[in-house]
């Protein structure tokens, strides 16, 4: 049984297929991307995946229990980074412990806010959303997107809108985050480069409707150092991926 | 410096063209450029005003109370009616015509009716300053809850929350601004539909001054109670604005 799955996902809107077949799975702990190009369905996947629409066919089961159309369960950081703008970013990150409704105000930025210094967050505590870079913003997103589940969390396009030296800076603390907290993670890129230093295996979605193309297992060991990324090996799953993408 | 500079002279923008009208004013009329039982003289205005005091303060009160409460109703009655429109898309779409139509009812029409319906009460004053309150309050709560970011909501819904979490965190926040815009306009028709209601009927309040002035001719009185009402329904807007500050924190603070 594998930790998250999916089954056959198909998915209209107004009568048009947009993907169709979709069966994917996730171990426990893994960093598993998703690429393709724009509009080949990743984020219908993904609404389908966090219980937010359902599926025209399929099924999507953690830990073997269908999770179809259950929000809340995995977490998910929607393609912006929807930081409450009236919030403060400790009202903000521990949000979804208090939807959740297992703590208390107070008990919940409590909880929050003891991760602060572990994701590079101290002293924003009490700032507003604007009032922070854009590098931080989807470090507070990323922080809040844990706690909302330590399952699984789905992100999509989680630093497509930095830029390059941010999104570098970003990749090292997402790296070094990932190493102590382990979370399971789903994302989307449109990024090859993103896509080979994060993750342990990639799934390319290409066609129209998209379905699974490819998958690419990224056997390089981690933690991958800043050499990786102009390694032989690293040039030659950019290769590998560029075929792929082409036919 | 520059910048500092900048802002005095913004603020004081409007200090100078007011001073400016009223010297204007003084002086066509000490000059007698009309004549003065048409317009009289801010002096004499504000020597009615002085005068007067003790007797716009006790009609100002029942006034200002028909104003407040009409207010909080309207909003009550406006929280009440945009949140279920906004809750059920078929309400709105079945109601929010009808409102605009109870919009192009002209209040004046409607005052002597609620006077002959429910007599010379306050009710009938308060109830002409909920119905031309209530509406700028709900069209600006309905556009606010309509501005709520989808997304915003999707993320909510992601978290496993309800429709009654989305409201609580997404939409009632996002429809603050709206809300306090709409409310600022409602707080400056509160104070002079109360006047125009004692107008028709009544034993007290500012508008049953004014007509009592405007039988005696008395225009320096007539032009102290029209300045009087004009300062009570800006101070009710001065203070939704520090009220509006105070709520919505977040936009004050600076990068
Ligand atoms: N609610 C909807 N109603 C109708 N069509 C939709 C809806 N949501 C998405 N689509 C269509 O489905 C297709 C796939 O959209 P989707 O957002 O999943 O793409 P994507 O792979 O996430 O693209 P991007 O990389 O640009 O984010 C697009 O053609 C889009 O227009
Ligand atoms: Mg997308």
């Amino acid at each position: 049984m594998k930790y998250l799955e999916t089954k056959n996902i198909t998915k209209s809107f107004d009568g048009k297929e947009i993907i169709r077949d979709i069966s994917i799975y996730l171990e426990k702990g893994e960093i598993v991307s998703l690429l393709g190009v724009s509009g080949s369905g990743k984020t219908t996947l993904f609404n389908i995946i966090s219980g937010l629409s359902a599926a025209d066919s399929g099924e999507v089961f953690l830990e073997g229990e269908s999770i179809i159309q259950k929000p809340g369960v995995v977490s998910y950081m929607l393609q912006k980074d929807l930081l409450l703008p009236y919030y403060s970013i400790l009202e903000n990150v521990s949000l979804p412990l208090v939807i959740k409704g297992k703590l208390s105000k107070k008990e919940a930025k409590e909880k929050a806010s003891a991760l602060f210094s572990q994701f590079g967050l101290e002293g924003t505590e009490n700032k507003f959303p604007h009032q922070l870079s854009g590098g931080m913003r989807q470090r507070a997103a990323f922080l809040r997107t844990y706690l909302a589940s330590d399952k699984v969390a789905l992100l999509d396009e989680p630093f497509s809108a930095l830029d390059t030296i941010t999104k570098n800076a970003v990749h090292r603390w997402y790296l070094d985050i990932m190493e102590k907290i382990r979370l399971s993670t789903l994302f989307v890129t449109h990024d090859i480069d993103e896509a080979i230093l994060l993750s342990d295996r990639i799934y390319i979605l290409s066609g129209n409707p998209g379905r699974i193309s490819h998958e690419i297992t990224v056997k390089a060991k981690k933690p991958r150092s800043d050499d990786f990324v102009v390694s032989e090996e690293f040039i030659s799953y950019k290769k590998q991926i560029f075929e792929a993408l082409k036919g | 410096m520059i910048k500092k500079f900048q802002n005095i002279t913004s603020k004081s923008a409007p200090l100078i063209s007011v001073a400016v009208i009223c010297l204007l004013w003084l002086f066509v009329s000490e000059g007698e450029l009309i004549a003065a039982y048409m317009l009289p003289s801010p002096l004499s205005v504000i020597k009615a005003f002085v005068s007067d005091f003790s007797i716009l303060m006790k009609h100002a009160a029942v006034t200002l109370q028909e104003a407040i409460y009409g207010l909080l109703i309207g909003i009550l009655a406006a929280f009440v009616i945009a949140t279920v429109m906004d809750r059920f898309p078929f309400l709105y779409k079945a109601f929010y015509p009808v409102l605009i139509v109870t919009q192009t009812v002209p209040t004046i029409a409607i005052a002597p009716l609620l006077v002959l319906w429910m007599g010379f009460s306050m009710a009938p004053k308060i109830t002409l300053v909920v119905i031309t309150t209530f509406f700028p309050v709900t069209v600006s709560l309905l556009d606010g809850y309509k501005s709520a970011d989808k997304d915003a909501i999707d993320l909510i819904r992601s978290m496993g929350g309800s429709k009654l979490t989305v409201f609580r965190h997404i939409k009632l926040p996002s429809a603050l601004p709206s809300f306090f815009s709409g409310l600022k306009v409602s707080a400056s028709y509160a104070v002079v539909g109360g006047v125009i209601a004692e107008w028709l009927g009544g034993f007290e309040g500012l508008g049953v001054y004014m007509t009592r002035v405007k039988k005696a001719y008395a225009f320096d009185k007539m032009f102290a109670v029209i300045i009087f009402i004009s300062i009570i329904s800006l101070l009710l807007m001065l203070l939704i604005s520090v009220l509006e500050k105070r709520v919505i924190k977040w936009k004050n603070t600076d990068q």
